[in-house]
């Protein structure tokens, strides 16, 4: 056995996050890690790689005892990792991020000519195309996903460890990171993969070890455990409920009438072509489109975050300013942005505090929510959402990273905005959670809301909007309705050529 | 125990054992008499000159909470104080000396607060400019003398005794509780931690993070002017040069002490000013044990360092996991060991 973790045992404070674990990992196997948001897998491989201290247990590497109490030392045992959360320097360009701790040297100094060379040598077989020299902090989430991945895969000699890679990449990037995982599978390598997406975890893995509640359920070769029986074990009871609200209650034609919202030519000078869109009440629009398409900027555009260049947004009773946030929210927004962590929580407060703020700062300092208001809603939505904590004054931060995500968004729910922009609301969320944030966007439009979901999932897309916006090059080139919208329609839409533009505009 | 008083604790200890220390060189420390209708003895005087450190550390604590620094306020008390001393000099009555001086903090704090929230400089950097130049602008003030005065109302201030409790220990007692229930009854101290923790996300939540960082320096420099109008109260002067002098380096060691992270975040008020308090016994308690004057600052860097390490969190945590560890260890081994063998 390449690894072998034996009855690992982790206690936070108040509770077990992993109870008598065992874990095996062969060479040349990709190994899968599943299991509910907060059911273990982040602390497992933060013990594994010495980020947190194990209270008990044992790991075996090659069969001798390892107890890597840093980073560092698991890298050198030839343990390469992307945490779920990316955590490199948005500082320090792209190069420097992918040599960091290991920069290539002439006569002792760093030599970027080198440096840069050997960053372009690991982005290989990613088909990325950027700037080496340019900030990491300056590109989107995706691709500092892909660097980070980059990295670690120089890094493992023996072990490569990936929590929830696939999170914010598409079909595409998701396909080049399987072919970069065979290669290395077959190269020897134990692959330990985390994900949410059964799909990618069927096509990928070997083996299939699901862990609920910090407890060993089960490990079993990937064909021989059917769907329906891996997501009961990840759950712990039946699905039948489940699968009947999967079922899509899409209107046949838009609802009629004033609409809600009209953007006319909002648009901002190299960063999102000038663009129209009515929101209809109580309607879902889906945002499509690759990596670096302008949807992220679109919703940023259409939430003040950043200043439109051009263009009118009104409603019924006549134009909006939506120069901030706090104007945004001031007209009704909410806005629940991709990246979570720093974007999003605010680590360090609790549970309540992180679903209290959009409110509180709408009502202004003096006027503070009362205390048993804020105890109430907290307590609503931790149950509203399932959110898995030992209480409402729990760090945000120390939640696993799809309770954080739903966090956010209670803070939101909370605001009962009319209209709601959610960037990925699922990425990172559990088979059980996924459904039920789905099943909640199609009641809160059920009274009146107006949501815009951006999502590169398609299926969940597709399920759940009454329309499709498709963005590519930073402009809409294709809107989708009623019985148009299939995966078909979307792909084709995303992926159309350069000629075929003026056709589908 | 309630969460106030257990955030609060390795203070309250800390300051405990300080004054066990210096009763150990100086048995008279803790003796209290009352003689005039007032109270004296060392104790009083340790609330009575920590006064401009504890009222610094108040608005120094809500600089720090939003991941700032403010290194004016040593010299904003010049500042203030000579403004207060001109205006006095000047004919102006005791009210009016007051505002200006109050004024000319808050200005001076919604100076740096503009450079740090609006144009984006480093607080460090934004606020060493007023470091450095005020104490010019002081002596403009002044005229480059020691500008004294001689108005009862204005020294009751400073040397004053209310119910046989200096004035200042008042002051700063009142400016404390106000700041405390300003922060806590209010949602402030929620979005000052927020903005310090996080600026950005604070900001896509609709927290309006320029005001609320102008805000907390303002307040800093209203709490500097406090300090300022007692210093100059207490000695019936204005002195550019060395009023406040390294007093915001007092400020920020009163600030860390309270616990309160440098980095932004969650920050006590109440635990900063107990923090000014510990600074100020060991000031004292050096002076009153006799030491020779070389050793002050060698005995009080020592203290400090001590202090810091013991309180220190990583450190509290290694002892704790040790302790857990060293009991645990033996009783498990055997245990698991039998168990384990026949299974393979
Ligand atoms: N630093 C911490 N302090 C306290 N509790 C923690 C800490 N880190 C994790 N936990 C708790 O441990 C449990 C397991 O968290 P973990 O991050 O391992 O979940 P996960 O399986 O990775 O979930 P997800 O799919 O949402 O990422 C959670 O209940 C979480 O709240
Ligand atoms: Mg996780």
């Amino acid at each position: 056995m390449l690894l072998a973790l034996q009855s690992l045992t982790k206690t936070f404070v108040g509770m077990k996050a992993l109870d008598e674990v065992d874990f095996e990992l062969a060479s040349g196997e990709v190994h899968a890690l599943l299991g509910e948001n907060g059911a273990g897998k982040s602390t497992l491989i933060k013990c594994l790689t010495g980020v947190y201290r194990r209270d008990a247990g044992s790991i075996l590497l090659d069969g001798r005892d390892i107890s890597p109490d840093s980073t560092s030392r698991a890298q050198a045992l030839g343990i390469g990792t992307v945490y779920q959360e990316v955590n490199l320097l948005p500082n320090l360009t792209v190069a420097q991020n992918l040599t960091f701790g290991h920069e290539p040297r002439r006569f002792g100094i760093i030599s970027p000519r080198a440096q840069r060379r050997r960053a372009a040598q690991m982005l290989e077989g990613y088909g990325l195309d950027i700037d080496l020299d340019r900030d990491l902090g300056s590109y989107s989430v995706a691709v500092q996903q892909l660097v980070a991945i980059a990295r670690a895969v120089e890094l493992s000699g023996r072990v490569l460890i990936l929590d929830e890679p696939t999170a914010s990449l598409d079909d595409r990037e998701v396909q080049m990171l399987f072919a970069v995982v065979r290669r290395l599978r077959d190269r020897g390598l134990g692959i330990i993969f985390v994900s949410h997406f059964l799909d990618q975890v069927y096509a990928l893995c070997d083996r299939i070890t699901v862990l609920r509640n910090g407890c060993r359920i089960v490990t079993e070769r990937s064909d021989s455990l059917d769907r329906v029986r891996l997501i009961e074990h990840m759950l712990g009871r039946e699905l039948a409920a489940q699968e009947e609200s999967e079922k899509r209650h899409r209107r046949s034609a838009p609802l009629a009438g004033e609409p809600l919202l009209s953007f006319a030519g909002v648009g901002r000078r190299g960063f999102v072509e000038p663009f129209d869109l009515e929101v209809q009440r109580g309607e879902v629009i889906g945002m499509s489109g690759l990596l670096g398409s302008g949807r992220t900027e679109t919703a940023e555009l259409m939430f003040g975050i950043r200043r439109m260049h051009s263009g009118t947004v009104s409603d019924a009773e006549g134009d909006l300013r939506l120069n901030n946030p706090r104007d945004a929210i001031a007209a009704g927004f909410g806005f629940a942005p991709e990246d979570r962590k720093t974007d999003g929580i605010i680590a360090d407060l609790s549970i309540r505090d992180n679903i209290v703020l959009a409110m509180q700062a709408r009502r202004g300092w003096l006027r503070r929510v009362p205390r048993a208001e804020q105890k109430r809603l907290a307590a609503d939505y931790i149950e509203r959402l399932d959110i898995r904590t030992s209480g409402p004054e729990k760090a945000v931060g120390e939640l696993s990273g799809g309770n954080q995500q739903k966090v956010v968004l209670a803070r939101w729910l909370a605001m009962n905005p009319r209209f709601l922009v959610l960037d990925e609301p699922t990425r990172g969320i559990d088979v059980g959670a996924h459904a039920e944030i789905l099943q909640l966007v199609r009641e809160l439009t059920a009274r009146g809301m107006a949501v815009l979901v951006i999502s590169s999932e398609l299926d969940e897309l597709i399920a759940v909007s009454d329309r499709v916006i498709v963005l590519r090059d930073r402009r809409q080139v294709a809107r989708l309705s009623g019985s148009d919208i299939t995966l078909e329609n979307v792909v084709h839409a995303i992926a159309a050529s350069d000629e075929h533009r003026e056709v589908s505009a | 125990m309630p969460a106030a008083v257990k955030r609060i604790l390795p203070q309250l200890i800390t300051l405990l054992g300080v004054m066990v220390l210096v009763s150990l060189v100086f048995p008279d420390f803790l003796s209290i008499d009352y003689s005039d209708g007032r109270l004296v003895g060392p104790v009083i005087d340790v609330l009575k000159r920590g006064a401009p450190v504890a009222l610094l550390a108040v608005g120094m604590t809500l600089v720090v909470a939003t991941g700032g620094i403010d290194l004016s306020v040593g010299t904003l008390m010049a500042i203030t104080g000579a403004v207060a001393a001109a205006a006095i000099v000047a004919g102006h009555g005791l009210v009016l000396a007051i505002v200006l001086a109050l004024a000319a903090g808050l200005c001076a704090g919604g100076f740096s607060g503009f450079l740090v929230a609006v144009v984006g400089i480093q607080p460090i950097v934004a606020t060493l400019i007023l470091m450095i130049s005020g104490r010019g602008i002081a002596q403009l003030i002044t005229e480059g003398r020691i500008l004294t005065f001689n108005m009862p109302g204005f020294a009751f201030l400073g040397s004053g005794t209310l119910l046989g409790v200096p004035v200042p220990v008042w002051i700063w007692l009142a400016v404390t509780a106000l700041a405390i229930v300003i922060v806590r009854r209010t949602a402030l101290g929620l979005l000052i931690e927020s903005v310090g923790i996080n600026r950005r996300a604070s900001a896509l939540a609709g927290v309006n993070a320029r005001v609320i960082l102008i805000a907390v320096y303002m307040a800093s420099g209203l709490c500097a002017a406090l300090a300022g109008i007692i210093t100059t109260a207490d000695i019936r002067g204005a002195d550019a040069n060395n009023a406040g002098l390294w007093l915001e380096l007092d400020a920020i060691l009163a600030t860390v002490l309270g616990g309160n992270s440098l980095r932004g975040g969650r920050f006590s008020i109440s635990a900063a000013v107990i923090g000014a308090l510990i600074i100020q016994t060991i000031n004292t308690g050096i002076l009153l044990a006799g030491f020779p004057s070389e050793y002050n600052l060698v005995i009080k860097a020592v203290l400090v360092i001590l202090i810091l390490v013991v309180q220190s969190p990583s450190l509290a945590g290694d002892l704790k996991r040790l302790g857990s560890q060293l009991s645990r260890r033996a009783p498990r081994r055997s245990a698991k060991a039998a168990p384990q063998r026949s299974d393979r």
